[in-house]
């Protein structure tokens, strides 16, 4: 049961990204790929549970630190640099009218 | 409490029973409220993705993303099988300082490589959340398991095969894009078949994970197909030369997506699903998107090896010879021209023009001249590459213009200045069936009454194809460096 309700929960947010993503303008794909590149780093979840249950297993505690650095490269470090790009593009449309 | 509870009976099995009781209920409570905060982090990440959609409010939809991410990643904590922080926290700080340096270190033309590396961090992130799912599993007797244990290994297997193609593959893209290695397409005889192969034997390697159970056998199988899906992220970015990196880094961001939702079956986590299968699918758009900018499918671009020849398709039929123009003629040509368009390619980003040429459109804007930027979607090499080095560059975000406005209003051009840009302007896309890239919507630059072309020398674009527009009868040649170029230029309208 649970199986079926994550797939269904998987099946929805396909088609809710693809409505989301399809208005977004060409100028902006490259902050949006930034973006959406740092809610991937949400596999940090992942990571940080992984890391913390394996006490006194090395070899579990090393892929689970190794993956909590790495996801947590690509959160802040996508965030970041989405932000700078942004804004960027902010200044223009404040300069714009004035 | 139990109302009919008797002192008199106490005992001390009675105690032991009803602390048990209640740490699971508090468990249930606890674990419900975690759910809870990722179904409002999941809806954090969409409205941040939809607010992604226009420049004026990204910055806010980028913020409460941000903020989604956090409200996970702090429940995630109060989990209860977390059972030490240490390495966590090391973890976390480590990790946010890498990237938060990176992040504001790298300049704006060196954005696509940035973004493919953190892909492939996120990528392998989640093939080690797989392989240390695997790990665990294996030591879980087989009652405790909420889930088919078929069903486990198959995600866990797609965890750890989507992550390390995701890897190796941004890695792959890191490298051409950052110049390490060649940005050419790099063919080899039976290339196809040998990749065909690695998937193959990678399919094959599941079935027999699956099909031995989660014992120790299985682990060499585990291992092996762990190996093969890191080969065949190289592998697969071989072939694909730099000028269709937009088409392979919208790709692997969306495959960085769906890995970070193959993990989250793996460990039964929604957030993940979601989050994860938010951002497969737009990468998925973006990459269809790129697809149809260069009028081919995406297995032309994956497969086809295009660009790696240095010559090929119709040489013989370009006529003609390049005239160049030196910096003074072409001063007095600006001066006198009331309407210039820019077209900008990589070439610009490579040479890190784009603050002079903003300065050159500037001094003709007071000139009384006309200006503007036309951009092509898969100018440069990631989706909207051009249009972040414009912004970066302080140009009024009115003047960027989309490909299909600016091809209407060519013809009134007196001047189209193309900056580094090559196959993205060749006339043979629409004039000439034989060539290999016949149906790409380009930017109609030849129908100026005078196109420039800033070039480093007399070679052939990405695709190795000779571009007739450089031997127009319109089309005057500005060789030298984009930057040092622009910057004579501009020291020319100053001196005047």
């Amino acid at each position: 049961m649970i199986l079926i309700l994550l797939l269904f929960v998987f099946v929805l947010a396909a088609f809710l990204g693809f409505e989301l993503i399809s208005k977004v303008p060409s100028q902006l794909h490259t902050p949006l790929m930034s973006g959406s590149n740092a809610i991937s780093g949400i596999t940090i979840v992942g990571a940080l549970i992984a890391a913390g249950r394996a006490d006194g297993d090395t070899l579990a505690l090393i892929l689970g630190f190794c993956a909590v650095v790495l996801a947590s490269i690509n959160v802040v470090g996508g965030y970041l640099v989405t932000n700078r790009m942004l804004s960027m593009f902010q200044n223009k449309d404040k300069g714009g009218p004035s | 409490m139990n109302p009919t509870f008797d002192p008199d009976s106490w005992s001390p099995e009675a105690t032991a029973t009803m602390e048990t009781i209640s740490t699971a209920s508090q468990g249930s409570a606890l674990l419900t409220t975690v759910n809870l905060a990722y179904i409002i982090a999941a809806i954090l990440f969409i409205f941040g993705l939809k607010l992604l959609s226009s420049a004026r409010t990204a910055p806010r939809g980028n913020m409460i993303s941000a903020a989604g991410m956090l409200l996970a990643v702090t429940v995630t904590l109060l989990d209860q099988q977390i059972l030490s922080y240490t390495a966590l926290a090391i973890g976390v700080v480590l990790g946010a300082a890498i990237g938060a340096v990176a992040a504001y270190k790298v300049r704006m033309t060196g954005m696509p490589e940035m973004v493919a590396l953190f892909n492939g961090f996120g990528g392998m992130a989640s093939l080690l959340v797989g392989w240390s799912e695997w790990h665990f599993l294996a030591g879980l007797p087989a009652l405790a398991m909420t889930q088919p244990l078929a069903f486990s290994q198959s995600v866990i297997a797609l965890a750890v095969l989507i992550g390390g193609i995701t890897f190796t593959g941004s890695l792959m893209a890191f490298l051409k894009l950052s110049g390490r290695i060649t940005g050419r397409a790099v063919v080899f005889r039976g290339q196809k078949l040998l990749n065909l192969a690695v998937a193959a034997v990678i399919l094959g390697a599941i079935v027999a994970y699956v099909l031995t159970g989660q014992s120790g056998a299985a682990y060499p199988v585990f291992i092996g197909l762990l190996i093969l899906a890191l080969t065949l992220g190289v592998l697969g970015v071989l072939p694909i030369g730099g000028g269709d990196m937009p088409v392979v880094i919208a790709l692997l961001n969306s495959l960085s997506g769906l890995a970070a939702a193959a993990a989250g079956f793996a460990i039964s986590n929604t957030v993940l699903i979601v989050a994860g299968c938010l951002v497969g699918a737009s990468g998925l758009i973006l990459t269809v998107i790129m697809c149809k900018a260069m009028n081919r499918s995406l297995g032309n671009v994956l497969f086809s090896g295009f660009g790696s020849t240095a010559s090929s398709g119709t040489k013989g039929a370009v006529q003609g010879e390049m005239k160049p123009i030196g910096c003074q003629d072409l001063y007095y040509v600006l001066e006198a021209a009331n309407r210039v368009v820019f077209i900008p390619g990589y070439g610009m980003a490579v040479a890190q023009a784009q603050h002079l040429v903003r300065e050159l459109g500037e001094i003709l804007e007071h000139n009384c001249t006309e200006v503007c930027y036309a951009i092509h979607p898969v100018a440069g090499r990631m989706p909207g590459h051009m249009n972040v080095l414009l912004a970066e560059a302080d140009v009024p975000y009115e003047q960027l213009m989309e490909m299909e406005p600016i091809n209407a209003a060519m013809e009134q051009t007196d001047v189209a200045v193309v900056i580094g840009a090559n196959d993205v302007v060749n006339p043979a896309a629409s004039d000439d069936p034989t060539s290999p890239i016949y149906g790409m919507p380009i930017i109609n630059a030849h129908q100026a009454k005078t196109v420039i072309c800033l070039k480093r020398g007399q070679g052939a674009g990405f695709s190795g194809l000779q571009n007739e527009l450089f031997f127009r009868e319109n089309t005057r040649m500005y060789y030298g460096d984009a930057k040092s170029s622009i910057q004579n230029l501009v020291s020319e309208f100053k001196e005047s």
